[in-house]
């Protein structure tokens, strides 16, 4: 196989692997930004987006229905939470918010393997998805849930973007996560916001949950302890609480995954994590803010 | 029966207001009030509760006892998303602008909470008009302008609301002495157009230079209070006010 042909189909690997990252990514971000808060129940609506659409498959409804239903039952699922869990303790010490997302983690994981039971389930797609196309005699290709992937993401970030630079409400999301003195003052409706910012981030989840059980071709309730642990390393990466940087973070923790497979000795292939990690820790330690967010000190 | 006309009560009335923060008393019993029309200073040296006083009636503090009223409504257990509805816009200290926003996305914001959108880009232009800078610099990222330039900027986002009274908290903070004068300008400008305005200031003869009335405010208590004519010639007073050289 040719070098050039080889790196190309690592560059496709590493995007379609980089969507979901940055999928997992922002919606961390979009709620880190606007609560200053780490939700560690955000990689569950991977799990409980990828359960509905299952569930939904199972009852019959077509798979792209399925897979709306998938992103609607996310989104839902992460405004109860906002509302049941996080809004009594808003404004409590970070660590009551903290231990309160791992509670929640525990739950909806708890509430999934007595719904599903522990062990995976298949998760099966529809024949149009199953396939691939190839090119150069089939030294290049491309999965059709890759496809899918890079499109779905595509079109999500697009709106996202068209979102927060062109609506009041997508402005007024940004100016909250700045800061929400200020957006009290003039106006806006904080409550409001974190709620569409809840539903927004769980939203991307319960895609992101999709699109990663039919890579993988099956669900399980602890499916989304992995991602969230990557997401939670690109958003560092790009800096926390940052858009644009949970989807530089994402895809370039995609790429990296995949390239340190592809091109460091195979030895090191099983320490992929590791080395993931590793940057975690380095980018903490020495570029705690990430590659794009600034500090600003906000004094009341 | 026949009774009188009740007089009509001041668009702004707080009455023996006390305002905590934790363990930490701020405000002590402060009474004081705005007509229509009226610019009003709150004087008084660092820590002496003015900020505090203005985020409370904005609702971004509840107070301890006492009450915040707007035309004898009370408004002290409002959300401050309501309070801006009902015509309160506040400019708080240290400008807050939205850093990250441009100039114009800003000044959208301000306007957000308005059920007139039809009047929005007339209000816009004149916002402008009145700061011509802010007109330059529409696209320009907020956090990028200088200080007088995100103070004009946090002034007229604030405007955008269209208020009824506006909170001003130390416009002049920080600021080179020229730009302070030429915001006081528009400030004096704004209310020879019937803009009613709480300032905060401790910049005392500008405060003075534009307003109608002042209150001098000593660790969380109005120390003295009178028509900014009668305390202009009594500075000694005001001074003294001002610190607690005399109990
Ligand atoms: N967030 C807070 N937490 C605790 N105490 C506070 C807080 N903000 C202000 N204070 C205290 O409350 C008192 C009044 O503060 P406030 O900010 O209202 O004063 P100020 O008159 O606006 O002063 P300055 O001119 O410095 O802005 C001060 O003693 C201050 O230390
Ligand atoms: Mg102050």
């Amino acid at each position: 196989m040719s070098p050039g042909l080889y790196i190309a189909q690592q560059i496709i690997n590493g995007v379609s692997l980089g969507s979901l990252y940055a999928l997992v990514a922002i919606g961390l971000s979009l709620v880190f930004g606007i609560l200053r808060m780490t939700n560690f129940a955000h990689g569950d609506m991977m799990m409980v987006g990828a359960f509905g659409a299952l569930t939904l498959g199972a009852a019959g409804v077509p798979f792209e229905l399925a897979l709306l239903g998938g992103i609607a039952i996310g989104a839902l699922t992460g405004v109860i939470v906002e509302r049941v869990a996080y809004r009594p303790v808003r404004g409590a010490a970070d660590v009551t918010l903290l231990l309160t997302s791992l509670a929640v983690t525990y739950i909806l994981e708890n509430l999934g393997i007595l719904l599903f039971t522990s062990s995976p389930h298949d998760f099966p797609i529809p024949e149009w998805l199953d396939s691939s196309y190839e090119f150069s005699d089939g030294q290049i290709t491309f999965t059709q849930v890759n496809v899918l992937t890079v499109v779905l993401t595509g079109i999500s970030l697009s709106l996202l973007g068209w979102f927060v630079t062109r609506t009041d409400m997508g402005l007024g999301m940004r100016a909250a996560a700045e800061d929400m003195q200020a957006a009290n003052l003039v106006g806006l409706d904080v409550n409001k916001l974190i709620v569409v910012a809840f539903a927004l981030a769980s939203g991307f989840a319960g895609l992101a949950g999709v699109l990663w059980a039919a890579q993988a071709g099956v669900v399980e309730p602890s499916m989304g302890f992995t991602p969230l642990l990557k997401a939670f390393v690109a958003a560092i990466i790009g800096g926390f609480g940052s858009i644009a940087g949970a989807l530089l973070g994402g895809y370039l923790l995609g790429a990296l995954e995949v390239f340190i497979v592809a091109f460091l000795p195979s030895e090191l292939s099983p320490y992929r994590d590791a080395i993931v990690f590793s940057l975690l820790i380095a980018f903490l330690l020495f570029r705690p803010y990430g590659l794009l967010r600034t500090t600003r000190e906000v004094k009341l | 029966m026949s009774n009188p006309p009740p007089l009509a009560p001041p668009l702004l009335a707080i009455e023996d207001l006390r305002v905590d923060y934790g363990a930490v008393r701020a405000v002590h019993g402060v009474s004081l009030h705005v007509a229509a029309g009226e610019v009003v200073a709150l004087l008084g040296a660092n820590g002496a509760g003015k900020s505090t006083i203005l985020r409370t009636i904005s609702g971004l503090l509840r107070p301890r006892a006492g009450q915040v009223q707007l035309d004898g409504a009370p408004i002290h257990r409002l959300p401050p998303a309501r309070i801006v509805r009902l015509g309160i816009a506040h400019s708080p200290e240290g400008r807050r602008v939205f850093g990250n926003l441009t100039v114009a996305e800003n000044l959208r914001l301000g306007a957000t909470s308005r059920p007139d959108r039809d009047k929005v880009p007339a209000d816009r232009e004149r916002m402008y008009d009145l700061f011509p800078i802010l007109r330059e610099r529409m696209h320009q990222v907020a956090g990028t302008l200088s200080g007088g330039e995100q103070q004009m900027l946090a002034l007229a986002r604030a405007l955008m609301a269209a208020p009824r009274l506006l909170l001003l908290d130390e416009p002049s903070l920080g600021i080179a002495p020229l730009i302070v004068r030429s915001i006081f300008a528009t400030l004096g400008e704004l209310k020879r157009q019937g803009t009613t305005m709480l300032l905060v200031e401790q910049n005392i003869n500008v405060a003075l230079g534009l307003a109608d009335r002042a209150y001098v405010l000593r660790t969380g208590e109005v120390s003295l209070t009178g028509s900014a004519t009668e305390l202009r010639d009594n500075y000694e007073r005001v001074a003294e006010a001002y610190l607690g050289a005399r109990q």
